[in-house]
């Protein structure tokens, strides 16, 4: 049963118990891929990024008995489109201290759309060091690539159009205390990103 | 935030907040081993530097630098500007060469004001010191330093903390400057001197004021010492630098009246055993060296805030 | 310049009383009353305007000989007639000093030259404007240009001995001495008023206390030789103070308030724009208010523009490398319309009163400031009270356009000014 429907406009595509099965299904896919856990690093991307990393950490650390180190990157400098807005807030960066040079970084942000936040990121974490791989996890690919940046673990692909909005509700980030995905028509067409 | 930076009332609470807390993110940068930001790759900072101060001119050159802001300083020492050349023409030679900012440090007061607001230049000014007036970023590397140690570092973090700004009021920038950032950031501010150093009209400036340290001393959580200058000591505003020393300098037994949190502030240059003596200022309590460095985090803070983005607000 | 001799201006109102006509012939007023017949006179309508004899400034800057990049005597003089001024008196700090009879009679034959206006030369009290030594006042008294009028201006005569002998000196001649009251050592490096608001903007302070003292200390020092003396541009309410007891006492002791005073506050220096310094400085909206009752109840005798022209690039610059002092001439008579008139604090027999006949009898000038009657010179303004402008800097008659007031609308214009008989100023414009 859709979670809340009056609280969130538009059409809920994955409830609750859908976001915790896809978190589940790139934890494993992500020790799979990697043989284990050993070198990996999470970084989330602010702020959706950050708690979903977290929830992955914790379920990798369930199955391989090892804490994965967590951490977030902001890539509000590194924007494409920086010039477009006033000057935004920075977000939080924070990098495990164990730091990134030759490990497994997995980038986890909530909806990959563009490419261009990705490309940010790949960007900054080339300031912070260099891992032995980077690869990508995200909770939603709604497509329209710009840029060649593909994810490798994806937790739903959702086919929209550009006139709507992908909106993601995490527990830990609203006062609602809600997990939902929905998808809704866009208020302003021009607005550029995700 | 407004355009410019030319005084520390042209911040709101929100936008004092906004730049405390970019700092804080930016402080971050000098741990990594690349201490570089692309955000204002491609723009020009001009420090445009009409009175000596290496100290700050360096704090902003480093802070564009590690955002890759081209920087072009302009000192007005073996410039065409000790020739008489006039702030105008220098504005309309940095205007022709595209800076973006100019970061302006002037012996007048209100020289950035002028240059902000005469049309002379099309780019934001951020105040780095106008004679007698204000000097806002130090006031927010000040307000910043508090905020680590006092205000946990959140929003709020200095409601209803006490302040002391102790010395040469009259003349100093920085005292103007902090009254006014600290008022708005929610803090008490306590203005201490002796009365010739204390400006006309200071029941107007919404602080407190006191002649005696000694009784202010124990009631506040920093206490900030202001430096007091050679030409003031010849100038008749107090009889000798020894009796000035023993009424308002920051001696050993002077801190400890003060409560175990209290923090000892100082913006430097010291003159060592006249306002804070040498013990003091090598104390554990005093945290001179750390507004060094945090004073690089805010001019990025501010900087990126100022440059960052579109043009936030068109000009007054 | 027109060949006409006679003029014929119809239905103004005398002081703004009736309407009546006024026949101007042979440099003097020849006729007045209703319907006069032109007879060959050119006729002027003079309908809804207002005759006020002449207007007298006795502190104007003309700048010449020395800066004639910021204002000539003919500029500064065209400028005094588009402001319904017949004679001005020229300040002294002039480079050279006008501190010898041969400089003020240099003056005083460019104004001569120039025909706008009678100009006549103020002297130096002290050599150079120095301080340290009389200059020599009974030459300059004697010379052709017949100086009455001394003063530093620009300085204060501080040194109290000095100030003494020449109040003591002057006597000989019936002249005054012009105080430009400012301590100097109570205002050195001084910007602006001393108030909140200059420890505020952190420009240094030119306190109350500089000007009132040195007033206080002069008209001490006057009552106790027996002479005459002028207070320039009085700026503060306890000066207003100082001079309304120094009067009450029965001293010879005359004062000055400027346009600007009467209008503009200290709060303009908040904008660092250095069109606002001037010396003395705006003060409070409570300082305005006493210079406007003083002027009202005759403690302040007259108003004086202290005409200041700079070069623009004295101007366009940072507050404390700007020049002190702002233009005044063409402006004036609509400040004291708009501060003293429309409020009800003075009519227009006090406007002549302050602007013509008070200065005209301080600077001993005989053919100035006398009422409109048969027989008197025709020096003559007309003024229309209901007309409407804008100030335009660039519309200036002056060589310099350092004016406060642009882009502010300013009630009253002058129509036009005879000097003698003759128009300078004719449809609002110069002749
Ligand atoms: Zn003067």
């Amino acid at each position: 049963m859709p979670a809340a429907p009056l609280a969130h406009p538009g059409r809920v595509v994955l409830d609750a118990r859908d976001i915790g099965r896809a978190l589940t299904r790139i934890s494993h896919e992500i020790i799979e891929r990697n043989k284990g856990a050993g070198d990996l690093v999470l970084l989330g991307i602010p702020r959706r990024g950050v708690p979903l990393a977290q929830r992955i950490a914790a379920r990798i650390s369930q199955v391989e008995d090892v804490d994965v180190p967590v951490g977030s990157l902001d890539i509000t400098m590194y924007r494409d489109d920086l010039r477009l807005k006033p000057a935004r807030a920075l977000l939080p960066t924070e990098i495990p201290s164990g730091g990134i040079d030759g490990k497994v970084v997995v980038l986890v942000d909530d909806v990959l759309f563009s490419g261009r936040t990705i490309r940010a990121a790949l960007d900054a974490l080339n300031d912070v060091g260099r891992p032995r791989a980077v690869q990508l996890a995200v909770l939603v690919d709604r497509g329209h690539r710009e840029l060649p940046i593909r994810a490798d673990f994806v937790g739903k692909n959702l086919p929209t159009s550009l006139s709507e909005r992908v909106s993601v509700r995490l527990a830990d980030l609203e006062d609602d205390g809600v997990d939902a995905v929905s998808i809704e028509p866009r208020p302003d067409a021009t607005e550029v990103g995700e | 935030m407004k355009r410019h930076l030319l005084s520390a009332a042209d911040l709101t609470r929100d936008d004092a907040e906004l730049v405390l807390e970019t700092a804080a993110e930016l402080r971050s940068l000098a741990d990594r081993p690349i201490k570089k930001l692309p955000a204002l790759r491609g723009r020009t900072v001009v420090n445009l530097f009409f009175e000596d101060s290496t100290r700050t001119r360096i704090s902003f050159e480093a802070a564009a630098k590690r955002l890759s802001a081209d920087v072009i300083n302009f000192a007005a020492k073996g410039s065409s500007v000790s020739k008489g050349e006039s702030l105008k023409d220098t504005a309309l030679t940095l205007e022709a060469m595209g800076a973006d900012a100019v970061v302006i440090r002037h012996g007048a007061s209100g020289a950035p004001h002028r240059l902000a607001h005469s049309g002379w230049v099309r780019s934001s000014v951020v105040n780095a010191g106008d004679g007698t007036h204000e000097h806002p970023t130090q006031a927010l590397l000040d307000a910043f330093t508090l905020w680590r140690h006092l205000g946990e570092e959140r929003r709020g973090g200095l409601e209803g903390r006490r302040v002391a700004i102790v010395g040469d009021v009259l003349h100093s920038r920085v005292a103007r400057s902090n009254a006014l950032l600290l008022k708005t950031l929610g803090a008490e501010v306590t203005l201490v001197g002796p009365p010739t150093l204390l400006p006309v009209g200071i029941e107007g400036w919404d602080v407190e004021t006191s002649y005696d340290l000694d009784a202010v001393l124990p009631k506040v959580d920093a206490v900030m010492m202001l430096r007091v200058q050679r030409e003031r000591m010849q100038g008749g505003f107090f009889p000798t630098p020894r009796e000035y020393s023993r009424r308002y300098g920051l001696d050993g037994r002077r801190m400890a009246t003060l409560q175990d949190h209290t923090i000892v502030m100082h913006p430097g240059p010291m003159v060592r055993g006249m306002e804070i003596t040498a013990d003091v200022a090598d104390s554990d309590r005093s945290v001179i060296v750390e507004q060094v460095t945090n004073g690089v985090a805010v001019r990025m803070a501010v900087l990126y805030l100022l440059l960052g983005g579109s043009e936030s607000e068109s000009p007054e | 310049m027109t060949s006409v001799s006679s003029y014929l201006i119809k239905s103004v109102r005398i002081l703004g009383g009736e309407p009546t006509d006024l026949l101007l012939k042979d440099g003097v007023v020849a006729e007045i009353g209703t319907g006069l017949s032109a007879d060959g006179a050119e006729v002027v309508d003079a309908d809804g305007l207002i005759a006020l004899p002449g207007l007298v400034d006795l502190h104007t800057h003309l700048r010449e000989p020395g800066r004639e990049d910021a204002e000539t005597v003919e500029t500064g003089t065209r400028a005094a007639a588009m402001g319904g001024f017949t004679a001005v008196h020229a300040m002294a700090n002039t480079t050279p000093v006008a501190d010898t009879a041969g400089v003020v009679e240099q003056v005083w034959r460019l104004g001569r030259e120039a025909g706008y206006c009678d100009v006549y030369p103020v002297g130096a009290v002290t050599v150079g404007l120095k301080g340290e030594q009389l200059a020599e006042l009974g030459a300059m008294a004697d010379s052709a240009a017949r100086v009455r009028v001394f003063s530093d201006d620009g300085h204060c005569v501080s040194d109290p001995l000095l100030m003494r002998r020449a109040l003591e000196y002057v006597k000989a001649f019936d002249g005054v001495v012009a105080q430009h009251a400012q301590d100097p050592r109570l205002t050195e490096g001084a910007q602006m008023n001393e108030s909140e608001l200059s420890g505020r903007l952190g420009l240094a302070g030119w306190p109350a206390v500089a000007e009132e003292a040195i007033i206080a200390r002069d008209c001490l020092l006057t009552a106790h030789v027996g002479s005459r003396l002028h207070v320039c541009h009085v700026s503060t309410a306890g000066s207003v103070e100082i001079v309304r007891d120094a009067k009450r006492k029965g001293w010879n002791v005359t004062a000055e308030a400027c346009p600007h005073h009467l209008l503009l506050t200290d709060e303009l220096a908040a904008t660092y724009d250095p069109i606002y310094k001037v010396n003395p400085p705006l003060r409070s909206a409570g300082d305005v208010e006493a210079l406007r009752a003083g002027l009202a109840d005759g403690t302040i005798d007259i108003v004086a523009t202290d005409h200041a022209p700079h070069p623009h690039e004295d101007k366009d610059c940072e507050w404390a490398a700007a020049a002190f002092g702002m233009l005044g001439l063409e402006t004036a008579l609509s400040i004291v319309q708009h501060t003293m008139v429309d409020t009800g604090l003075l009519d227009w027999a006090g406007v002549a009163d302050r602007l013509s006949y008070a200065p005209a009898r301080i600077g001993r000038v005989a053919d100035h400031g006398q009422p409109i009657e048969v027989g008197a010179p025709a020096n003559i303004a007309l003024y229309d009270p209901a007309a409407t402008r804008t100030i335009e800097a660039s519309a200036s008659a002056s060589l310099s356009r350092n004016t406060p007031y642009a882009g502010m609308d300013l009630p009253g214009r002058i129509e036009a000014t005879f000097l003698r008989g003759r128009p300078t100023v004719l449809d609002g414009k110069l002749v």
